[in-house]
């Protein structure tokens, strides 16, 4: 069975925990005690019908203000597939959190409320899910029992929407008007509008084709541990242990290590299970080379002639998650792939407007939830590649020294010429 | 050759992945240990993480003096095979030494007690990341914590104040004081587990497999006649009777409640999982049952 996961956004009321609860209910996840828990709850505070909703709001903050505040992972599977979501808020002050969820994900499946259309968030999500890499954008046009289930209102919205996404990178977008409150086209095809001819949203969900979203092309092995037992009956073993990033890696292969720059080839890979005869992303393995070369944590596997970049000046694509504004001058931690250095902004180069999805070069700073461009100059080269060719190898963190806060997802560009 | 993972591998991978991140940054790593199922998938994996050296790390079991007899034999079994160092917080002798008091009722669950004695072994250990077996799917509260969970120098959760947690780049970065929990099974959900349980044909302990006991029924649930539970005098609705039941969590054995089964073997637990009705938690917990947010709470206070 194949694991999908996938982020949910959209803005405050367009449904997004009515329709998790929604998908859990039918999906038959959700416990009886768990339903009673809730039926109690939604009786208490006086809602008309069981606000599915509170299924999903995890904390006591969460109940009392009606507000989703963190993301929540939530879990459910048919038979043919298992589904992990990233339920992530909508309130504006909440971006880093669509980051956050977009950045393990698969599928984006945005909410649009049928009586108000896109909104600036809609936007904001969708550019997110776009920059974010994410190869499938699911939009649920939500609430269509308020609109009499129309016909042309569903496909104003759609229309109006993919002119928007248009001038982003989705490669696969699909429209579905639901009702998330009454099941409309949630699991089932919708009695009320037999003019949809396309798939229930569930029956989208486990079809969609990921399998070719992973780079199996580029080798990458970033080392993880390298693993030498201190025992005599593995004396002379030393195995260096990762999760594959991209790419086969086959037993014969011969392989260069970076920095390092020598070539060896692979002796054995061993997985959870036992030996293999090959390794793909994201398998966790343990490799044998030939040659005693030295080679350590933060080091990188590759082929001889499919290096990644190599540098310590990067442009990249920022998302600023803290209070304070990101300048240029300041320096911070940045963990990437397996290895730590610490990192320069060398310079702001824009940011970017969300909704008119203009450059801003006069921007000085970022702020909490901004999106911009930097340059950076790091204590030590990354191996890297673009993060829309390779999420594992385009992908960063930047972490304030002094509190040790997360405050920056990155992404990788084009080398700084 | 199809490069596809199955759900389970895919688990199994990420987990071996976050285990190997912590033994790579942190000095001085510690697994939970409860003999529970989770407990034991994740030593399981752990094991897996550190092949062929053995797991480089302490076990540590928080022992509340109310155990299940089956689960501390199977304890001592788990650590013997695997050759690690097993270390065990008591909460009965921070009960005498006076740190802890007891509430004076008969068979007082000790769920809460023990908190006191997880944080005291754990600052003793001066351990910096510990290993959980938490998994999201089981609470509402468990389901925003982070795979990487920062604990201040009192061991408390500030769920208001979680870093974001990007890609599998964890952020382990810590003042003194400080450490982390560590979940490395944030993923799973119960039928992964028993799934993986089968597939690995692990053994866990003897009490989650049907078997004959004598229990009785208290605020609908299904607790075990033993030392420290029993029906008590004048209520009727509390009598002892012959049950063929199951464990579906091991816990203080105060507050963990059995349910009829007659599911001898992992293949027939997943069967059972699969219709069942009522949560893990919800049927077997008497501790969770107290609010809504129970685990919030206890969570907050430094709890598992």
């Amino acid at each position: 069975m194949e694991l999908l996961r996938f982020a949910t956004g959209g803005s405050v009321d367009d449904g997004k925990s009515t329709l998790i609860g929604r998908l859990l209910y039918d999906t038959k996840q959700i416990f009886e005690d768990q339903l009673e828990a809730v039926q109690r709850t939604s009786l208490s505070r006086g809602d008309e019908y069981v606000n599915l909703a509170l299924l999903t709001d995890g904390l006591r903050a969460e109940r009392e203000q009606g507000i989703t505040i963190d993301v929540a992972y939530r879990y459910f599977s048919t038979p043919n597939r298992r589904f992990i979501i990233a339920d992530t808020p909508g309130h504006t002050q909440h971006t880093r959190n669509m980051v956050t969820g977009c950045s393990t994900s698969d599928l984006v499946l945005l909410l649009i409320d049928a009586r108000t259309g896109p909104t600036e968030q809609t936007r904001r999500h969708a550019m997110i899910a776009s920059l974010l890499g994410i190869r499938h954008l699911v939009l649920c046009v939500n609430k269509m029992d308020l609109v009499g289930y129309s016909k042309a209102r569903f496909e104003e919205i759609r229309d109006e929407f993919t002119g928007f996404s248009e001038r982003l990178q989705v490669y696969d977008l699909t429209c579905i008007p639901i009702s998330a409150l009454t099941g409309d086209n949630v699991v089932d095809r919708s009695p009320e509008m037999p003019w949809y001819g396309g798939p229930a949203l569930l029956d989208h969900l486990e079809r969609v084709h990921i399998a070719s979203d992973r780079n199996l092309i580029d080798l990458r092995f970033p080392i993880q541990l390298v693993i030498r037992p201190i025992s005599s009956e593995h004396h002379d073993f030393r195995g260096y242990a990762g999760m594959v990033a991209s790419g086969v890696l086959e037993v014969g292969d011969e392989v260069v290590a970076l920095p390092s720059g020598f070539s060896t080839h692979v002796v054995s890979i061993d997985g959870p299970d036992g030996p293999l005869q090959e390794a793909f992303p994201p398998q966790s393995v343990v490799v044998r080379l030939a040659d005693d070369i030295d080679i350590s944590r933060g080091d990188m596997l590759c082929r001889p002639n499919n290096r990644p970049n190599l540098g310590q000046d990067v442009s990249a694509m920022v998302c600023w998650m803290a209070e304070r504004p990101l300048r240029a001058g300041a320096t911070f931690a940045i963990k990437h792939t397996t290895r730590w250095a610490r990192a320069l902004v060398r310079s702001l180069q824009y940011k970017l407007d969300v909704n008119a999805l203009h450059h801003d070069s006069r921007a000085s700073e970022l702020e909490l939830n901004d999106i911009g461009r930097i340059h950076l100059r790091t204590t030590a080269p990354l191996f890297y590649d673009e993060y829309r060719d390779n999420r594992e190898t385009g992908s960063f963190v930047l972490v304030d020294e002094q509190t040790n806060a997360t405050v920056a997802a990155g992404m990788l560009r084009h080398p700084v010429g | 050759m199809a490069h596809r993972l199955s759900h389970l591998d895919t688990l199994a991978s990420e987990a071996i992945h976050i285990i190997r991140e912590v033994v790579a940054e942190f000095e001085r790593p510690a697994l939970l240990f409860s003999g529970g199922k989770d407990s034991a998938v994740l030593l399981h994996l752990a094991a897996k993480a550190c092949w062929p050296q053995r797991v480089p790390f302490p076990v540590v079991h928080v022992d509340t003096g109310h155990n299940f007899p089956e689960v501390l034999e199977y304890r001592d079994q788990q650590v013997a095979k695997l050759g690690v160092r097993l270390v065990v917080g008591s909460v009965q002798e921070d009960i005498d030494a006076g740190s802890i008091v007891e509430q004076p009722v008969p068979g007082a669950t000790r769920n809460r007690l023990q908190t006191y004695t997880l944080l005291r072994v754990l600052e003793e250990g001066r351990y910096d990341a510990v290993f959980g077996g938490g998994r999201r799917d089981e609470e509402k509260a468990r389901a925003k914590e982070r795979v990487f969970s920062l604990r201040d120098e009192f061991g408390q959760w500030d769920p208001r104040a979680q870093r974001p947690e990007l890609w599998n780049l964890y952020n382990t970065r810590r003042q003194p004081g400080e450490h982390f929990r560590v979940f490395p099974l944030s993923n799973w959900t119960e039928l992964d587990i028993w799934q993986y349980v089968e597939e690995q044909d692990l053994e866990l302990p003897q009490i989650y497999f049907a078997h004959r006991r004598t229990v009785f029924r208290r605020s609908g649930m299904l607790l075990a006649v033993g030392p420290w539970t029993k029906p008590r005098d004048g209520v009727a609705s509390e009598h002892a009777f012959e049950a063929t039941v199951r464990y579906r969590t091991v816990g203080d054995m105060t507050c963990t409640a059995a349910v009829e089964s007659a599911a001898k073997t992992p293949a027939e637990i997943i069967v059972e999982t699969s219709v069942t009705k009522v949560s893990e938690r919800g049927a077997t917990r008497a501790d969770d049952r107290f609010s809504e947010a129970a685990m919030e709470d206890r969570k907050r206070e430094g709890y598992f």
